[in-house]
């Protein structure tokens, strides 16, 4: 299996790259713009988030959530197997790819058997995971993303910020002269008369496409059924006009049964994006059948696993392939609101990112992800599947320093010599406490030998002094006073 | 086959040992117990949110609704169906009216740019709808096809009252999709949409810019023309 991406990248499109998260992170601290408009951005998707629950037993329907991807992934190859002949039964043919690269031949194949040279997208992020858009375009295959915000980010040359609102860093500004340089559009503020106009070159291109390809939210092994969730009607129009439409999905996104599907639905829309509901749910179980007017005659499904069989194999990796990729995690973060989602480099960013990224693209490519958050448990309170976001990021640290099972590709890669001596010695350190207490009254001791310059520490502060004293002491000092004073409660009294 | 062998095999091989899949409790998306009125309020409130338009009309007299709206708005040409009662009745109230009839029972690909181009208006039947999130759901078939609750500017769409469930998992069970999918089922809830351009919400990106419910109520006697 391998692990680092074919590299299809093509040099026009602005790329970022995990390993560079410190520099692109600073980059982004320093851009106003950038702040401000994730800032706005992320402080609306909270407050519509937490009023779109509020009827609810959330509690209860995240605990449902949860349940249900979990006897999902219990029953996983089981569910492809059916899902699979399902599909068949219903005439849609099913493709198995171990990597992005082998899952972009399958879709170029697809293509040039029907002499395809225009494909076009709804939104689908495995996609992005694996460059299709470029692999195509070097096989001579146009890819067009219709999603109005990937349709942006595509014309500007960039790839999403985010993994519902792939347009999020760009303000209407920005928007307006993309589509001016791009399409001769004439430059407005005016956001209805943008998307009118993105509307009518979209349209075209729907009419001309050859193929369609599109993501899945959840595929249902009971029925051989693929749903797709969605507000634009571009999901519908790709899978629909196209005379071939191929579905591409994650080996994770299978869900037992039909009635499995509601509770998660009711769960993303609300997360994602504070909806009560998208404007379409569109099901898909079969190619145009005899009779039928339109839909496409032919539909594939490729099912990739690029990674996730290698997570399945660890009871506590295992809950990261319970997401749903509604990005709450992203949307209550404090770090993604602050560095945006360009800073990570990868193709899923913020907190769900970091914790599955660097099973896609290795710890090497990724070993700065895991701390990219502060830690302060809001992903993990939010997830509608209630991954424990926290947990994991903290078992990858551990991974990246050798610390872990090893069942991470890359793990170890952080570890210095160095560093683990110094964790060694501390370690001996804490658990002598003679050595202990000798060594750190030390500091106190020695306090007149600290230099009053520091570096730059200095240049603005004064130097700190160690206290003559330990807090220990001082502690230990105060409750001895205190036991001396007869009225005083002290907590000796508790049994 | 090498692919899919391998990945399944390394499913089944899972090196921590099998998984036990736990029960679902489905309480929390169901049992509502929502009377009529409510039902209709609550459909009626999520659909308006979104943008879409409700119009009440007798059963006996929808297609008078019908037609009146497709003048308020100044369609001139409408696509349908031939065999279901909608389309039926919406055919005879509308033969000789102003508005141009466009027949949908033809393969898209000979009529695909007239689609596109020149439909003002799509009129579909409903199989039901959700008063829980304002949803309307349809089962496309050979005489009302996918596309033209898509494609043309308004989307017009019949339901009638007596058919709005509680939830998304009461119709799924009470209607037995488990049993048998369509080609295409879709759940509708207002107008297509994006807020894409800096979170401002703009209609109409893909899809139809104006979703028009013709919500019939069952008068006491008779049902139905």
């Amino acid at each position: 299996m391998s692990l680092q991406s074919h590299d299809v990248r093509p040099q026009g499109v602005q790329t970022y790259t995990p390993r560079e998260f410190h520099h692109q992170a600073h980059d982004a601290l320093g851009n106003p713009q950038i702040r401000a408009n994730f800032r706005k951005a992320m402080d609306g998707l909270m407050t519509k988030r937490r009023d779109s629950f509020a009827d609810w037993d959330l509690e209860t329907l995240r605990e449902l959530g949860a349940n249900i991807r979990l006897r999902a992934l219990a029953k996983l190859p089981d569910l492809l197997e059916q899902l699979e002949a399902n599909c068949e039964a219903n005439g849609i043919r099913v493709h198995w790819a171990e990597d992005g690269e082998q899952a972009c031949r399958i879709i170029r194949e697809i293509c040039e058997s029907h002499d395809a040279r225009s494909v076009v997208k709804g939104k689908s992020m495995v996609t992005e995971e694996m460059h299709l858009n470029a692999y195509l375009e070097q096989a001579g295959i146009e890819a067009l993303e219709s999603d109005l915000g990937e349709y942006l980010v595509q014309l500007n040359e960039q790839t999403p910020s985010h993994i519902i609102m792939p347009a999020i860093h760009l303000n209407t500004d920005e928007i307006s002269e993309i589509l001016h340089d791009k399409t001769g559009t004439e430059r407005t503020r005016d956001v209805d008369t943008m998307t009118a106009a993105a509307r009518q070159q979209l349209r075209e291109r729907f009419m001309a496409a050859d193929v369609g390809v599109s993501g899945v939210n959840f595929a249902v092994a009971e029925t051989g059924t693929l749903c797709l969730v969605e507000n634009e009607g571009n999901g519908r129009m790709t899978t629909t006009v196209p005379p071939v439409h191929i579905a591409v999905t994650g080996i994770e996104k299978v869900v037992e049964q039909l009635r499995d599907v509601p509770p998660l639905y009711a769960l993303l829309t609300r997360s994602a994006t504070g909806q009560h509901v998208t404007t379409y749910f569109n099901m898909i179980s079969s190619p145009r059948k005899e009779g039928e007017h339109d839909g496409p005659k032919e539909v594939h499904l490729v099912l990739v696993d690029s990674g996730r069989s290698r997570i399945y194999q660890d009871d506590e990796l295992l809950d990261t392939l319970r997401c749903i990729r509604c990005g709450a995690c992203m949307n209550h973060c404090p770090v993604y609101t602050r560095v945006g989602g360009h800073s990570y480099g990868t193709t899923y960013p913020g907190p769900i990112g970091s914790i599955l990224s660097p099973h896609l693209m290795g710890l090497e490519e990724t070993k700065d992800l895991p701390t990219a958050s502060s830690l302060c448990g809001a992903c993990g309170e939010v997830c509608p599947v209630k991954i424990p976001i926290p947990d994991l990021l903290v078992r990858l640290r551990r991974e990246s320093v050798g610390e872990g099972r090893g069942n991470v590709p890359g793990a170890g890669v952080k570890r210095t010599r160095k560093e683990a001596a110094a964790w060694k010695g501390f370690q001996w350190l804490a658990t002598h406490p003679a050595v202990w207490r000798a060594g750190t009254s030390v500091p106190g001791k020695l306090r007149a030998l600290m230099p009053a310059k520091l570096g730059v520490w200095t240049d603005y502060r004064t130097a700190p002094k160690p206290a003559g004293t330990t807090l220990h002491a001082l502690v230990k000092r105060h409750q001895a006073s205190k036991s001396h004073q007869p009225n005083n409660k002290s907590h000796e009294e508790e049994p | 086959m090498r692919a899919r062998d391998a990945i399944l095999k390394r499913l089944r091989e899972r090196a921590d040992g099998p998984l036990s899949a736990p029960d679902s409790d489905f309480a929390v998306v169901t049992n509502r117990g929502w009377s009529a009125e409510e039902r209709l309020a609550r459909f009626e409130h999520w659909i308006t949110s979104v943008h879409g338009e409700v119009i009440h009309t007798p059963h006996e007299t929808w297609t008078d609704t019908l037609t009146k709206v497709l003048a308020d708005k100044g369609m001139r040409r409408l696509a349908l169906g031939k065999q279901h009662s909608v389309a039926v009745e919406a055919r005879r109230a509308l033969a000789g009216a102003e508005v141009e009839l466009v027949d949908v029972d033809r393969d898209i690909e000979t009529w695909q740019r007239e689609q596109f181009e020149s439909v003002d208006a799509g009129l579909t039947s409903t199989r039901g709808a959700i008063a829980e999130t304002g949803s309307l759901w349809l089962w496309p078939t050979p005489d009302e096809p996918r596309l033209i609750s898509l494609v043309p500017p308004i989307h017009i769409a019949v339901l009638d009252a007596d058919t709005l469930e509680d939830t998304f998992f009461d119709v799924v069970k009470a209607h037995g999709w488990a049993g048998g999918m369509p080609t295409n089922a879709l759940l509708i809830s207002g107008p297509s949409k994006t807020a894409d351009i800096e979170q401002t919400l703009a209609y109409g990106v893909h899809g139809p810019r104006a979703l028009v419910v013709l919500v019939r109520h069952a008068t006491t006697q008779a049902e139905g023309a």
